[in-house]
C-alpha cells in the first residue's frame, strides 16, 4: 500500500470569486487505494476544491492531474468519463425518478448505441436495456437499497438518499470517489455504519476515496492521510495522530488560548 | 359527420406538435414560446414542395419535419450553448418565432401575408392516426433511451446530471431538434389538411396554446398533454352553440386546472399507470 501510485495530484490550485480567494495555491495528493480526508473549519474552501476537481468550477490557476493527465478546467461530464465521481453536500438526486432510474441514468450514458435503433426499439437495444437494469439492480443491492428500487428518490429518508447518491456515483464506474460530507445530519450510530459502508465500498468497487467530513470520529477512524485546510490554503497533512497533535490545527479549530483573563 | 371528422383530424395534428413540445418542456425542463415557428417551417416547406414542385406527399412531409429540425439548430446552438436559463430561453425562441413569421410574410415563394391557397388536400384521418401512433411510439422509446434519461436528468438537476456523465449542451440541443421535428411533421399534415396556410396561423397565440397543453396536461407525462390538447381543440368546437362564452370557458378551464392541479392533469405519470397494479417494492424489468 505504501508503494501505491498517486491517483490525483493537485498543485498550486487557486480559485478567486471576484475579490475573494476561496482556494489559495492549495496542493495535495491522493494515493491510489487510500481513504483521504479533507477537514477544515467552515468556509475553508473544501467544497470549492471538490467543485474544481469535478469541473463545476474552472481554476483561476494551478493544475489538477488525474493519472498523470491534466483535467483542470475540463467539463464535468468529461471528468466523469476520466473516472472521478462525486456526491453533494446538499443531496442532489433526480428527485422525481425512481431509485432504479437514478442509478440507470449514468449507466446509460456510458453505453454506445445507435440513435435510430433505439428510437425503433430494436430487440438488440432491449437486450442492452435489460442488462443495464440488472446492473443497476445489483448496484442498489450493494448499498442495501434493493427494496426501494421502484420508489421515487424524493420519498426516501435522508440517510438512504445519501446512499442512493453514492450508488449513482458508483454507476459511473469511477476510480476516485469524492464524498462531500457523507455523514452530515447523521447520528453517531448512523455515522458508524456509514464508516463501515465506505470501507466496504472501497473494497468491493476498488475505488479510492476522498472525503470531506466534520464528524471527527469518522475522519479519525477511517481516513489516512488527512489534509487540513484553512482559509483556502493547506494547513497540515499527515496521519490522523499527527494531525490531531498539530498545534496549528488545534488553533484553527479551537482558537488560541488567551494567556490571561 | 364531416365536421366532427375534421375536428378529430385537427386535434390529432395538434397532438403531434404537443407531443414534441412535451419532450422539450415536460421532460427536458426548458420552456419555449416559439414552437409554432417550427410548425410553420414544416407547413411551408412541405406545402411549397407539393405546390410548386409536385413532390410526393410523404416525401414532402418528411422534408418539412427535417427542415424544422434544421431550423431549430439556428436558434438552439447559440442560445443553448450560452446556457440561457429556461425563462430567458423562452423569450429568445419567442423572438425567433416572430422574426420567422415576418420573414414568411415578406418572401415571394410563400406568397407573403396572403398565404398559399389551393394546397393539395392529402391528409386523412388514417394518416394522422398513423403519424400520431408512430410519434407516441418513438417518443416512448426516446424517453427510455440514454438520451431521454439524460433529458429527464437535466430537468431534475442539471448539475447532478453533468456529474453523472450527461452532456448538457448536446442533450438539450437534441431535445430541441426532436421536438422541432415533431412540430414540423404536424405543420406538414396541417397544410395538406386545410389546403391553405398563411403566416398569421403561426403566431405567439399558437405557441402559447401548445405550451398550455403541455403544462395543463402535466410536465413529464406523454398522455397528459395529449389529453389536454385534445380537450383544448375539441372544447371550443363543442361550445360553438354558446359563441360568446366559449373562449371564456377555455380560459376558465385552464385557470381551474392550474389552481386545483398545479402539476397538470396527469402530473408526472402516464394514464397507463392507472391500469397497472400499484405496488411499492415491486421491481419491473423492461419487457
Amino acid at each position: 500500500m505504501s508503494e501505491a501510485q498517486t491517483l490525483l495530484s493537485v498543485s498550486g490550485l487557486t480559485k478567486d470569486f471576484g475579490g475573494i480567494r476561496a482556494v489559495d495555491s492549495f496542493s495535495f495528493d491522493v494515493r491510489e487505494g487510500s481513504i483521504t480526508g479533507i477537514i477544515g473549519p467552515n468556509g475553508a474552501g473544501k467544497t470549492t476544491v471538490f467543485n474544481l476537481v469535478t469541473g463545476l468550477y474552472k481554476p483561476t490557476s494551478g493544475t489538477i492531474r488525474f493519472l498523470g493527465e491534466e483535467i483542470g478546467g475540463r467539463r464535468p461530464d468529461t471528468i466523469v468519463r476520466h473516472g472521478i465521481a462525486r456526491t453533494f453536500q446538499n443531496i442532489r438526486l433526480f428527485n422525481r425518478r425512481t431509485c432504479l432510474e437514478n442509478v440507470l441514468t449514468p449507466l446509460l450514458q456510458r453505453e454506445r448505441c445507435g440513435f435510430l435503433g433505439a428510437m425503433l426499439g430494436l430487440p438488440s437495444v432491449r437486450r442492452m436495456e435489460r442488462a443495464l437494469h440488472d446492473k443497476a439492480h445489483s448496484l442498489l443491492a450493494a448499498l442495501g437499497l434493493d427494496a426501494y428500487a421502484s420508489f421515487e428518490a424524493s420519498t426516501l429518508p435522508y440517510g438512504l438518499q445519501r446512499k442512493l447518491e453514492i450508488a449513482r456515483a458508483l454507476a459511473t464506474e469511477p476510480s476516485l470517489l469524492l464524498l462531500d460530507e457523507p455523514a452530515a445530519g447523521m447520528n453517531p450510530e448512523e455515522t458508524h455504519s456509514l464508516a463501515n459502508l465506505i470501507a466496504e465500498v472501497r473494497e468491493k468497487f476498488n475505488v479510492t476515496i476522498l472525503l470531506i467530513e466534520h464528524h471527527m470520529d469518522l475522519v479519525m477512524n477511517i481516513c489516512s492521510p488527512i489534509v487540513v485546510m484553512n482559509f483556502g490554503a493547506l494547513l497540515a497533512t499527515g496521519t490522523p495522530e499527527a494531525v490531531r497533535e498539530n498545534p496549528e490545527v488545534v488553533k484553527a479549530y479551537l482558537g488560541e488560548r488567551k494567556e490571561k483573563r | 359527420m364531416d365536421y366532427i371528422l375534421s375536428i378529430v383530424i385537427l386535434a390529432g395534428i395538434n397532438m403531434i406538435a404537443v407531443l414534441g413540445l412535451s419532450i422539450f418542456t415536460g421532460f427536458t425542463g426548458l420552456f419555449s414560446l416559439g414552437h409554432a415557428a417550427f410548425v410553420a417551417v414544416g407547413a411551408y416547406t412541405s406545402a411549397i414542395l407539393t405546390y410548386y414542385y409536385y413532390v410526393d406527399y410523404y416525401l414532402a412531409l418528411a422534408a418539412g419535419a427535417a427542415a424544422a429540425g434544421i431550423v431549430s439548430l439556428i436558434i438552439g446552438v447559440p442560445t443553448l450553448r450560452a446556457k440561457l436559463r429556461s425563462d430567458y430561453f423562452a423569450i429568445a425562441v419567442l423572438g425567433f418565432g416572430e422574426a420567422l413569421r415576418v420573414l414568411l410574410e415578406n418572401l415571394e415563394i410563400t406568397n407573403g401575408a396572403r398565404g398559399l391557397p389551393g394546397i393539395d388536400n392529402f391528409t386523412t384521418l388514417p394518416i394522422v392516426f398513423v403519424c400520431l401512433a408512430g410519434g407516441i411510439f418513438v417518443a416512448r422509446n426516446f424517453l427510455r433511451s440514454r438520451w431521454g434519461a439524460a433529458c429527464i436528468a437535466i430537468r431534475e438537476d442539471p448539475i447532478a446530471a453533468e456529474t453523472a456523465g450527461v452532456r448538457l449542451f448536446r442533450t438539450r440541443l437534441l431535445s430541441l431538434v426532436v421536438s422541432a421535428v415533431y412540430c414540423g411533421l404536424s405543420g406538414g399534415l396541417l397544410a395538406h389538411f386545410l389546403s391553405f396556410i398563411q403566416p398569421q396561423m403561426f403566431t405567439l397565440v399558437q405557441s402559447t396554446q401548445l405550451l398550455a397543453a403541455v403544462i395543463a396536461g402535466g410536465m413529464g407525462s406523454i398522455s397528459g398533454p395529449l389529453i389536454a390538447s385534445f380537450v383544448f381543440i375539441a372544447l371550443p368546437e363543442a361550445l360553438r352553440v354558446a359563441q360568446m362564452w366559449r373562449l371564456v370557458a377555455y380560459g376558465l378551464l385552464l385557470v381551474l386546472i392550474m389552481v386545483y392541479r398545479p402539476q397538470g392533469l396527469m402530473g408526472y405519470s402516464e394514464i397507463t399507470s392507472f391500469f397497472r397494479r400499484k405496488s411499492g417494492a415491486e421491481w419491473r424489468r423492461p419487457s
